[in-house]
């Protein structure tokens, strides 16, 4: 999928069509999967953790592009931000531990194709306090709609949308230190 | 958890953007960071007396425009800096602008001057005390400030706070022209600069851990 078409994915996805949006997702995570596999070549293990961090953080975000503004120049900007706190932090957790036997490292099997994470987002979710995590439930694995949300916690729709806003924040927060 | 589910979850319900968030968040972070800034200078410093005779003075507006200029290539810079990959283009080269053009008249006034008169455009009266007092009108705006970027995205941290930092340390001076009654170019090009350093260097200092997202 070109730039061109992934910005104008994003900018009808940020004017409110999710279709767009979840189209722009898809595209972009192939995109962030081998732009981060380029750079942790050792350590493939690694990238679809980074990729689903980054999409988060991407999500999370979406409000600082700036339409005029180059699509490749903002995502890159962010996928290596997120990809320079996470070398930082595991230097930091290596100098803590031992570091891997070369002989292991050698023979560790790495699979560059799958799409499945080690940190598990449903596992962190669980984590949130009931008053961030059924307004996500409901609105973003439910497919309900806030109105719905709302009638159903008994919350305001605004404390919904701010309640899912404050729970995404706080997963890809926990998403980066898990 | 697969990332086609993750795509799929984040996509789900998302609804439009509020466009211009940037510009909303700095206007709100600006207007109630200055008014701080007023506040603490009333308060604690009070407006300079002559003041009504001042305004009819040149050297008070060529003060004035000084660091207002100063104000509004921060402001650019931190904006820029408050947005994933965007480049700086010309902040850089219309913060040095002012800074030059006052150096220029310093350099202009100390050469006309004999040397006892140079010490006074440089020291003035009060220049033991310039540089802290606009680095104490700069808390307010610098914390609005960080509290507006912490919504945005800035990628380069330390740049980032630095920004913050001469934002507040900018603004902080503005205000405090209303309380000061230098006016003298090679006072504010040294000792005004200081005072809008003193924040920028705690910005540079402390972005990386108040700005990490």
């Amino acid at each position: 999928m070109s730039a061109e078409r992934l910005q104008g994915l994003l900018i009808r996805g940020l004017d409110g069509d999710s279709q767009a949006y979840r189209e722009f997702l898809s595209g972009l995570s192939g995109y962030l999967r081998s732009f981060l596999m380029r750079r942790l070549s050792s350590l493939p293990d690694e990238v679809e953790d980074l990729v689903q961090e980054s999409l988060l953080a991407i999500h999370n975000k979406r409000h600082s592009y700036d339409r005029k503004q180059p699509l490749t120049a903002w995502v890159h900007a962010i996928a290596k931000y997120k990809l320079v706190d996470f070398l930082r932090g595991r230097a930091i957790r290596d100098s803590l531990n031992t570091p891997l036997d070369e002989e292991d490292a050698f023979f560790a099997t790495s699979n560059v194709e799958a799409a499945e994470a080690h940190r598990d987002i449903m596992k962190l979710l669980e984590q949130l306090p009931e008053k961030q995590r059924m307004p996500i439930i409901h609105t973003k694995l439910e497919g309900l709609s806030v109105e719905e949300a709302a009638k159903i916690t008994g919350m305001s729709e605004s404390a919904i949308k701010v309640s899912v806003h404050r729970g995404m924040k706080a997963l890809a927060t926990m998403l980066g230190r898990a | 958890m697969r990332t086609n589910d993750l795509v799929l979850m984040l996509a789900t319900g998302a609804v439009a953007v509020e466009p211009n968030v940037a510009a909303r968040r700095y206007a709100t972070a600006m207007t109630l960071g200055a008014a701080g800034a007023m506040l603490l200078m009333v308060m604690l410093l009070g407006v300079r007396t002559d003041l009504a005779h001042a305004i009819f003075v040149p050297q008070f507006w060529i003060k004035l425009g000084f660091v207002a200029c100063m104000v509004a290539a921060s402001l650019l810079l931190a904006l820029r800096l408050s947005r994933p990959g965007r480049q700086l283009d010309q902040a850089p080269a219309l913060l040095a602008a002012p800074v030059l053009a006052i150096w220029i008249l310093a350099a202009v006034a100390l050469i006309n001057a004999t040397p006892l008169q140079r010490v006074s455009l440089f020291l003035g009266d009060t220049w033991a005390v310039c540089p802290f007092l606009i680095a104490m009108l700069s808390v307010p705006v610098f914390g609005s400030t960080i509290w507006a970027m912490r919504g945005l995205a800035p990628t380069r941290l330390r740049l980032a706070g630095a920004a913050a930092g001469l934002l507040a340390g900018t603004t902080g001076a503005l205000v405090y022209c209303i309380h000061c009654p230098e006016m003298e170019a090679p006072f504010l090009g040294f000792w005004y600069l200081l005072g809008m350093l003193i924040p920028t260097a705690v910005g540079a200092l402390s972005g990386p851990r108040l700005l990490r997202w």
